[in-house]
């Protein structure tokens, strides 16, 4: 089972890789979202996968009888799904008023921070 | 022991996050009425550098300090442990804010302050938190706190421009942390655990080789947020963007955070800084002699400063290569003279663009007549960046050369004599920048351009701003002057960093740790 979700999580970084070396803003915003769905997918599975029990004790006991589901990854994920959400719907606000600024998607033809083909430096006084 | 109440003052070490965090919530209520974000604001930048400085006194004193949430033990509940080198850290970082609030309230639009304000306290929360924490997935959250602060002030001014830098940093900041959580991933995948005193332990029975993978990574993901070498494009493309004063404050703080990570995960994994040593010399290596060249060959004043910003860096990270207690020591000590060194540039630099009203240097010239206090604290700056003794960024240096000529010593070893040569190059090419600029901007001869027409005539709050950044670079210059506290400080604790017994025993893992 964990090596079936090592091939996913490779699959998933791999798109994601692909994506990121896009050029058009939205190819680059897609790839950031499998990347952190393919990281989400990598901690779960460092949790150790064990289809067991729930980790809440019954009524009495004071130690769990057999192997118990680890909590802990969950709400790593739980965190990360959060905070990765939160900046994706920045940054598409932000690439879209950057096209809307610019008027253009194309990492390539974003030279307004950095102008192309910019002045040299001063050889002398 | 945590069945023991906590004492209320150990309390102390959350106020550093709790109170921007509430100070930026206030502020955002009281969006409606901007006359009241100036004092609101200025009083919680105020109170939490006290918060802090009391945490640097306390910790000092008493050794490193440990506040666990919620009763849960220590290797499961998430630790805030401050240590000496992240209150040091936590407390010059409030002092630049301090600088930034003060520079923005007396300059700037007012309709703006309330927004900025928050923005620039929700950033400060996160930097504290980071310096802080003593967990790693803690470290993740305060990193994307700090992220959150820092995108909503680089675009606050809307120009084409700042949206362009804007993106391009938050592109690849976000991807920075994705690897940084792709590392805890696998460190938690190995060890179980991800607090940081915990982690110390645990590493130790840990397979080597899989250890080095996964701080080879961190090194990748600390080292993007930090702005070394093969990653740091992403600075000089945004950093010059949004106004002065917010550069002079991403510029004292956010970088520093990512440098602050790598020493102490790189701490945390003695033997896998070892075997990652000729990587990180090579980072710090190649830093330290591109980012000036990349100065020298930049007319954007700003983006010029953001280099010398990437030199710094570089100085810092080859003293995370060199290791042992004397590197780290330069490197902490290097870091917080960089904080306030970096931050006065920057509002310096906002006030020569003002004084000329251009933002290139070739068009800047001859403002020495018009401005000669600026000129003056623009050379001590320079003087400074460039390590000239007996400016403080010398001192910081001599800790480096000293501590590589210390291993040269017992054994020669290559990275070690590169690095003196890097550290050396270094300051010889950052002066050349240094002099050229401050010539090109104050000392040429401005017959040619009109520039130093809008020079006679005074912006309003430039005598405010002026005032301030005469204050840093006074305290800049004392510490320079008298600079035996700072690399006392930077000693203490780079040894407690090495030596983190007491560390851990502050975190309660006495009887599990080594």
């Amino acid at each position: 089972m964990a090596v079936l979700f090592a091939v996913l999580v490779g699959a998933f970084v791999a798109v994601a890789v692909y994506l990121l070396l896009a050029r058009t803003l939205l190819r680059v915003l897609l790839g950031l979202i499998l990347l952190g769905n393919g990281i989400n997918l990598l901690i779960l599975v460092a949790g150790r996968l064990r289809r067991n029990d729930p980790p809440i004790l019954p009524e009495g006991a004071d130690r769990f009888a057999g192997a118990v589901a680890n909590p802990v990854p969950q709400a790593l994920i739980l965190t990360a799904i959060v905070i990765g959400f939160a900046f994706l719907t920045v940054l598409l606000v932000l690439a879209y008023r950057t096209y809307a600024a610019l008027g253009t998607d194309e990492v390539d033809a974003m030279r307004q921070a950095e102008p192309e083909a910019g002045p040299r430096a001063p050889m002398a006084y | 022991m945590q069945s023991l109440p906590i004492p209320t003052a150990d309390w102390l070490a959350l106020a550093p996050m709790l109170l921007p965090l509430l100070g930026a919530a206030v502020l955002l209520v009281l969006r409606g009425r901007p006359a009241w974000a100036v004092p609101v604001a200025l009083l919680v930048v105020a109170v939490t550098g006290v918060a802090d400085l009391a945490l640097l006194q306390r910790v000092a004193v008493n050794g490193p300090l440990a506040m666990t949430m919620g009763r849960w033990l220590p290797p499961f509940g998430i630790s805030f442990t401050a240590d000496l080198m992240g209150t040091l850290f936590a407390g010059i970082a409030a002092i630049v804010a301090l600088a930034c609030f003060v520079t923005a309230t007396v300059e700037g639009n007012p309709a703006d302050r309330p927004t900025f304000f928050a923005l620039a306290l929700v950033l400060l929360a996160g930097v504290d938190g980071a310096f802080l924490t003593g967990d790693f997935f803690n470290l993740y959250v305060w990193f994307e706190v700090m992220l959150a602060g820092s995108f909503g002030l680089l675009v606050i001014s809307g120009t084409p421009a700042a949206l362009d830098g804007a993106l391009k940093y938050g592109l690849l900041n976000f991807l920075g942390t994705s690897l940084f959580l792709l590392g805890l991933g696998l460190l938690y995948g190995l060890l179980g655990t991800l607090n940081m005193a915990d982690v110390l332990g645990a590493a130790k029975s840990a397979n080597p080789a899989a250890m080095t993978s996964v701080a080879a990574l961190l090194l990748l993901a600390f080292a993007a947020k930090a702005a070394a070498f093969p990653i740091n494009a992403w600075l000089p493309a945004s950093y010059h963007t949004p106004p002065a004063v917010v550069s002079a404050l991403l510029g004292g703080s956010l970088t520093k955070v990512g440098v602050y990570a790598l020493a102490r995960t790189l701490a945390l994994l003695p033997e896998s800084r070892t075997l990652l040593e000729p990587a990180i010399a090579l980072v710090a290596g190649t830093t330290l002699l591109a980012a000036p060249l990349g100065a020298l060959a930049e007319t954007n004043l700003r983006r010029l400063i953001g280099f010398l910003l990437v030199g710094g860096v570089g100085v810092a990270v080859s003293g995370l290569a060199l290791g042992g207690p004397g590197g780290f020591a330069g490197a902490i000590a290097y870091v917080a003279n960089a904080m306030l060194t970096i931050a006065a540039l920057y509002l310096v630099a906002g006030l020569i663009e003002r004084a000329s009203g251009e933002t290139d240097i070739r068009r800047m010239a001859g403002l020495y007549r018009a401005r000669p206090g600026l000129a003056a604290l623009f050379g001590l700056l320079l003087l400074t960046v460039a390590g000239v003794p007996p400016f403080l960024g010398f001192w910081p240096k001599l800790l480096l050369v000293e501590a590589a000529a210390g291993r040269l010593s017992a054994t020669f070893d290559w990275s070690a004599v590169g690095l003196v040569a890097c550290l050396l190059l270094n300051a010889l090419l950052t002066l050349t920048v240094g002099a050229r600029l401050w010539g090109q901007v104050f000392w040429r001869p401005g017959a040619d351009s009109d520039v130093t027409v809008a020079a006679l005539s005074t912006p309003a709050g430039v005598d405010g701003a002026l005032a301030v950044a005469v204050a840093l670079v006074a305290l800049i210059t004392v510490l320079g002057l008298w600079p035996q506290p700072l690399l006392q400080a930077g000693r203490d604790a780079a040894a407690s960093l090495l030596d983190p017994a007491r560390y851990v025993s502050a975190v309660g893992l006495a009887g599990t740790g080594p």
